[in-house]
């Protein structure tokens, strides 16, 4: 009997979470599409999100991309496949590893940003301040957010593929002896246009995911700084799995069969 | 309680107002009428509840049952634009101020003009630094931020961003806390001067008498989830309640223990 008790407020517990989060995610949503719109706040995401990120997420793919060159070189030479590093540097970049890692490292950036400066918000009663003022916290503080993630995320993705490629056209022309032209031809010849597209909706619904958590993990925190604290783990680490999740999910709906 | 019969509708009117977190019972059946041009000042103990008070009227927590008339007008439920028309009257003063540190002091007290009104960010300023000055400060403050400021002079900013859209309600929660007694009464004055300039309801919410006998018109005690006295300012002092008479002089004897003052 106390067993079953406790099961079920473990699971009421959890049902009401799930509420809780899928209002936070329809409120959130219709408010994108509803105006009044603030543009200098968009902007202001867009430069954090996209600009400020590019160094984190350049660096990254670069270092993907020559490892990949070096990795599939070495290890497709088992089987004499060298001729096709190129090939499998870009389509990996572009359908997962350019998505996935930026994803990540945006989760970490910026997921956690905004998590603790929502959170802070929250409990210094900045968002309660913003009701009285007439202004909803979710037009002024979430929206921006998502529009900024949804649009930049794409963006940082599609450089961060070009990067890649870059870094393992590096690898590819130094360390093992392809010729340039070779290199570029064998990186184009093989690649569709879905390989990119892929990548480019996954990187739409990572930035939304990321800030999302950022925000709803924000907008809910509790208790001072320990609780903002707590969000922003929270917010990084949802976020990350989520990307991972959605990841195998998008992939299937795109390639499977 | 008692309703000012020269006024039929009372500014602000709660009746049986009802709110629990979990077991805690915080406010437990709340009347009160706050009439239009009145000072109404609520004392009670640390967590007692005044700020839930103030949040469930502001909409920002909603009551569990009970009702909160503004002008005549139901608000318990409202959301989105008929909320906000309801709190584009209403001016708060938050207990810790509740600045917004991305932006500039004048920004912050300008913010209500310019998301909710739509007012130019040239017309804005200018209001912004005329509020500034009311409350005594000098426009070189408007370029600063938050976090540069002191707690008092954040409280007369965000004094000033209480009063800039000219409400015709203004709440102060401890307005004076955590200021050393001559900012206080500066404080003090500066509620009673702005209320008095705009011709507005105050309602505020202290637990320093000083500031309660100064700024009120009338005084009530909540306690235990309930307004146990209601009466004019200068009656608090001599009220015949043996918990209104603990508090407003301090002493640790009395009906009010420690336990019943968390609970
Ligand atoms: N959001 C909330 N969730 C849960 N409990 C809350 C919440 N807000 C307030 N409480 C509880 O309600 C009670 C009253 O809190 P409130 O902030 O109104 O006290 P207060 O009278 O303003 O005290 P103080 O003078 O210290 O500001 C406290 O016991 C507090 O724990
Ligand atoms: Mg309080």
């Amino acid at each position: 009997m106390n067993f079953l008790a406790i099961v079920g407020r473990v699971f009421l517990a959890f049902v009401l979470q799930v509420g809780r989060f899928a209002m936070f995610t329809g409120r959130a949503v219709s408010h994108i599409v509803r105006p009044p719109f603030y543009p200098r706040l968009i902007a202001r995401q867009m430069v954090e999100i996209g600009y400020y990120s590019l160094p984190v997420v350049g660096l990254t793919t670069l270092f993907s991309g020559m490892v990949l060159a070096l990795q599939s070189h070495t290890g497709f030479a088992r089987f004499s496949a060298e001729g096709a590093v190129a090939t499998v540097v870009v389509i990996s970049l572009t359908r997962e590893l350019g998505p996935v890692l930026a994803g990540l490292m945006v989760a970490g950036r910026i997921g956690a940003a905004m998590a603790a400066e929502i959170g802070t918000m929250r409990v210094t009663e900045q968002i309660d301040a913003l009701s009285t003022l007439s202004t909803n916290p979710f037009k002024y503080l979430v929206a921006p957010r998502l529009i900024a993630g949804i649009t930049m995320l794409p963006l940082l993705v599609l450089v961060g593929d070009i990067i890649g490629v870059f870094g393992g056209y590096l690898i590819g022309t130094t360390k093992l002896d392809f010729n340039p032209a070779t290199y570029i031809a064998r990186t184009v010849e093989f690649l569709e246009t879905i390989d990119v597209v892929s990548g480019l909706v996954k990187a739409a619904v990572f930035g939304f995911v990321i800030a999302l958590m950022g925000c709803y993990h924000g907008y809910h925190s509790r208790g001072g700084a320990q609780g903002v604290g707590a969000a922003t783990t929270n917010a990084v680490v949802s976020a990350s799995i989520l990307i991972l999740i959605l990841n195998y999910v998008i992939t299937e709906l795109f390639f499977a069969q | 309680m008692t309703p000012n019969p020269a006024e039929s509708v009372p500014k602000i009117r709660l009746r049986g107002v009802r709110k629990r977190f979990g077991s805690n019972v915080v406010l437990d059946g709340i009347d009160l009428d706050v009439a239009t041009g009145e000072s109404l000042v609520v004392i009670g103990g640390s967590g007692s509840g005044k700020s839930v008070l103030l949040k469930c009227i502001l909409g920002l927590l909603r009551p569990d049952s009970g009702s909160i008339e503004i002008d005549g007008e139901e608000t318990v439920g409202l959301s989105g634009r008929a909320r906000d028309r309801v709190n584009a009257h209403i001016g708060m003063l938050f207990q810790g101020a509740a600045l917004f540190d991305s932006l500039p002091v004048w920004e912050n007290v300008a913010f209500g003009l310019i998301q909710g009104r739509r007012a130019g960010r040239a017309e804005a300023r200018a209001r912004a630094l005329a509020c500034l000055k009311q409350v005594g400060l000098r426009p070189s403050v408007a370029e600063l931020y938050p976090a540069e400021l002191s707690g008092g002079m954040q409280k007369r900013v965000g004094l000033a961003r209480a009063i800039a859209a000219q409400p015709d309600i203004v709440f102060f929660d401890e307005p004076t806390t955590g200021l050393d007694p001559i900012m206080a009464d500066v404080i003090n004055d500066l509620i009673v001067a702005t209320t008095r300039d705009l011709g507005a309801t105050a309602l505020s919410i202290t637990h320093d008498m000083a500031s309660a006998t100064k700024i009120g018109d009338r005084i009530a005690m909540l306690y235990k989830g309930r307004l146990i006295w209601v009466g004019g300012a200068q009656e608090v002092f001599d009220s015949g309640n043996a918990h209104v008479d603990q508090f407003v002089r301090g002493r640790a004897e009395g009906p009010i223990t420690d336990e019943a003052d968390a609970g």
